[in-house]
């Protein structure tokens, strides 16, 4: 029972209070593979990319009108309706996305695969802090996430950078190459245009190679320049929109060459011809196959499943499992599985606000939520899709073990409990959830509750459950 | 039922144990106080404090220069920016002062490994693993040590051995306060959850019903200032303000971001009252930004900055600086501000004399490995 215990929790997003405990924890684990679903019903209903730019253009022709005909227009309070029922709209959709992504996480029978998806969307992360980007970070997920978890590396890198999500976030849709058409036009009309490098220094340090993966300032202005073109489609703003093939779907990825800084490039020691879209293409598949990378990548695994200190025989195994495979991602998590590291009984890791918000729900047997997730996170202080910085929510005990925190989660507990249908005998679940694992005084403490409820709100804020 | 903060202010049953030893030490001793306030994704300090009498500043900044418009004369050569109006007064009332082109020891352009450098004062990211805060709180009285966060997490500038706290407002519904007191009951041996718990109930009760958005400026200086003030209140705090990481548009987002910087100072001087006589208040950021504005009308990633500081305690109504010029050939590495002062030299040099400890002890305790350059000497009035 004790490593079904571990494998549910460590690995998996914890049990649920009907879930038999698997017989052979490493095989459940591996199952997962076949059985993720990449779209599963859940999300249905959220907006796709074509309806969210639809919107976004709508609005952005609007405001444009709007300041042109300044004063012309309808009345105040029609404006003030109008720009009510967009902020409403947005914020509807980024519920719906949060809702599904929840629910996904409670009912699916993937659970391993469905953290290795949050782990994912949190290292290429964005942050949904204005109307654009609150209506696409989910998108970013489900679209470039979920259907490559299970491939390779390689493939996730270019389905992330090519997402309007990203280009969005690190403005990579401004970013224009001085010497092409589109800039030198600019600059003959005495307009200045050019270079933004967030999203190529953001690419090096966070999404591949690593802080200290051996790149240095020339390289993060190659690797800008290689990006110029790189763009979103039918969005009614941004440079060059002009020069958008009409039979491009609004919101999907879109070249413009007009805009792509000319000639060959250099990054890492290694050259690279000019080949429009293929140029920046061909730099983003070898940094995925850097050994740096590999470094990086492993690290973060590690440090997510091992602890903030993980062992460097671990690390060195992942990256080990990585090279060998040329970052196919299914090899890696393998490695995890196998490493005795994983399989202690002492907990390694303190729950983030996200893990612990789903393993309660699970624990309390919910399969939804789909309104309230979204502020229910907030509150306990990890806003959903929104870190506020590209390098997503940080993955350590320190950062989530503050004495604030605490009291949140205990706010947060008596609130799920309060809204548990059957609640169930706290002292059963508990024995049920963690068998032999539970202290003593964690037992007392439940037992001792005045409410089945209080029992309940005490088992989601034991020690036990709040560590992994 | 009770509700938690009536009830802990009753403090009359099991859990008069938790919270009583420390509210019994505080005592009127010194009444300095101490806020950090950083400023994360690297603030443009070319945009808060103007080098506008530099003879280079009106071609290189392109654009950006007009943000001197409107702005209070520094003398002869610098320009407060418009939206600084609480800072402009302080300066007046020679209660501000800037140090311009400053920078921890952090060269490359990582927000996250600058943050860290600055916080923890290593001489690289992440080799020290607490921050030069904690270890400075070590230098004071037991009853003069209190620190708080004032986020859900502790900042890294605040971690370390000395105990400290966190507190951000939260709109969840309260949990009731027996269930509070059987969550200490179960965390009573528990090594790590233990102490957390006892700030935390302690701190929900010093912060009353306290409920707003930290994002918003005067919101934050509010809040900060209930907790600084009062018996057993904590006397260093620090604060977080975020987007600072102008990359484009910088213009019209820097400028909202200073006013809400500038509303938290204002809200922190009316709600400490006369407190704010004995307080100094230091802003400070990662890096700075490049001195030319990129090609979508903001700025990257740069080097040296301005730090701020504020406060009844400051000698201001000046600004420091061995200005390191603009013209090409003075920037760092062509394209940034170049430091002529260590961030550290500032921060230790301000905390020496406001609490009135050796300066080589501060900046031993503080800063022990890091480049720190001499303590600054005449920051604070004594």
């Amino acid at each position: 029972m004790s490593r079904a215990v571990t494998a549910l929790n460590r690995f998996g997003l914890g049990a649920r209070p009907d879930e038999r405990m698997p017989a052979d924890p490493e095989r459940w684990l591996r199952r997962q593979f076949e059985e993720f679903d990449p779209r599963p019903s859940e999300f249905d209903g959220v907006a796709t990319r074509t309806a969210i730019a639809a919107e976004l253009a709508d609005w952005y022709a609007y405001r444009r009108q709007e300041r042109q005909g300044e004063g012309a227009m309808a009345p105040a309070s029609g404006r003030n309706e109008r720009a009510v029922a967009f902020g409403e709209s947005g914020k509807r959709m980024y519920r719906e996305m949060v809702g599904a992504r929840l629910e996904s996480a409670l009912n699916d029978d993937a659970p391993f695969v469905e953290r290795l998806v949050h782990f994912w969307a949190n290292h290429f992360a964005v942050s949904g802090d204005n109307s654009a980007l609150l209506r696409f970070a989910g998108l970013l997920e489900f679209e470039a996430i979920r259907p490559h978890v299970l491939g390779r590396f390689a493939n996730m890198l270019l389905a992330v950078e090519q997402h309007p999500a990203m280009l969005l976030y690190l403005d990579q849709m401004q970013s224009i190459g001085p010497n092409s058409m589109f800039g030198a036009r600019a600059a003959g009309r005495g307009r200045e245009r050019g270079l933004n490098e967030n999203l190529g220094r953001e690419i090096l340090e966070l999404h591949s190679l690593g802080v200290d993966g051996g790149y240095d300032q020339a390289d993060v202005t190659e690797l800008s320049r290689a990006l110029t073109g790189w763009t979103v489609g039918g969005l009614g703003r941004g440079p060059g929109q002009r020069f958008v093939d009409s039979e491009s779907r609004p919101g999907d990825f879109v070249f413009l060459p007009q805009l792509h800084e000319p000639g060959s490039r250099r990054l890492l020691g290694r050259a690279y011809p000019e080949a429009g879209v293929g140029q920046a293409r061909s730099m983003l598949a070898d940094l995925a196959a850097h050994p740096s990378t590999a470094n990086h990548v492993a690290t973060k695994l590690a440090r997510h499943f091992a602890g903030d200190d993980p062992p460097a025989a671990l690390v060195q195994r992942l990256v080990r499992a990585y090279r060998e495979s040329d970052g196919s991602l299914p090899e890696i998590y393998q490695a995890l599985i196998d490493s005795r590291e994983l399989w202690v009984e002492t907990p390694l890791k303190f729950k983030s606000p996200w893990e612990w918000s789903v393993s309660a729900m699970r624990a309390l047997d919910q399969t939804r939520f789909r309104q309230g997730i979204a502020g229910f996170s907030r509150q306990l202080g990890q806003a959903v899709w929104q870190p506020r910085s590209p390098a997503g929510f940080p993955d350590s005990d320190a950062h989530w073990l503050g004495s604030d925190a605490l009291m949140r989660r205990v706010d947060g507990a008596q609130r799920l409990v309060a809204r548990a249908q059957n609640p169930a005998d706290p002292r059963q679940l508990a024995a049920a959830l963690f068998g032999e694992r539970m202290s003593a005084q964690t037992l007392q403490a439940i037992s001792r509750a005045e409410s089945p409820g209080q029992g309940l709100a005490l088992l989601l804020v034991s020690p036990e459950f709040l560590w992994r | 039922m009770i509700d938690r903060r009536a009830f802990l202010s009753f403090a009359g049953l099991g859990l008069a144990t938790l919270i009583m030893p420390r509210m019994a030490l505080a005592r009127a001793a010194t009444e300095k106080r101490f806020v950090l306030v950083i400023q994360r994704g690297a603030a443009d300090g070319l945009s808060t404090v103007i080098p506008s009498g530099d003879p280079g500043f009106a071609s290189v900044r392109g654009a950006l220069a007009e943000d001197a418009e409107g702005g209070t004369a520094l003398g002869e050569f610098f320009t407060l920016h418009p939206a600084l109006a609480n800072t402009a007064s302080l300066y007046r009332d020679r209660q501000a002062l800037f140090v311009q082109a400053v920078a921890s020891g952090y060269r490359e352009r990582s927000h996250f490994d600058g943050q860290n450098v600055l916080e923890t004062a290593g001489t690289g990211p992440y080799r020290l693993a607490d921050g030069w805060l904690n270890r400075f709180l070590g230098l004071l009285p037991p009853q003069d040590n209190e620190a708080i966060g004032l986020a859900s997490a502790v900042p890294a500038v605040l971690r370390g051995s000395a105990a400290v706290s966190s507190y951000a407002p939260s709109n969840l519904p309260d949990a009731n306060s027996d269930l509070l007191l059987r969550v200490a009951d179960m965390y009573e041996r528990d090594p790590v959850l233990h102490p957390l718990w006892s700030d935390a109930l302690e701190t929900s009760e010093m912060a009353g019903d306290f409920s707003g958005n930290l994002r918003n400026g005067e919101t934050l200086g509010t809040l900060a200032a209930r907790l600084l003030s009062g018996p057993g209140a904590a006397r260093i705090a620090v604060l977080e303000t975020g987007g600072w990481d102008t990359h484009r548009n910088q213009r019209g987002g820097l400028a909202r971001n200073l006013g809400r910087l500038d509303a938290t100072i204002g809200a922190l001087r009316d709600g400490l009252g006369t407190v704010w006589r004995d307080t100094l208040v230091i802003v400070a950021t990662e890096f700075g930004r490049t001195v030319a504005p990129n090609g979508t009308g903001g700025t990257d990633h740069g080097t040296g900055s301005v730090a701020m500081l504020m406060g009844g305690a400051v000698a201001g109504g000046r600004v420091v600086a061995d200005w390191p010029g603009l013209r090409n050939a003075d920037l760092f590495e062509g394209r940034d501000l170049r430091p002529t002062q260590s961030i550290y030299g500032v921060i230790g040099g301000a905390l020496a004399a406001h609490f009135g400890i050796d300066q080589g002890r501060v900046m031993r305790t503080a800063f022990p490995v890091a480049e720190r350059g001499a303590a600054m000497e005449g920051l604070v009035r004594v």
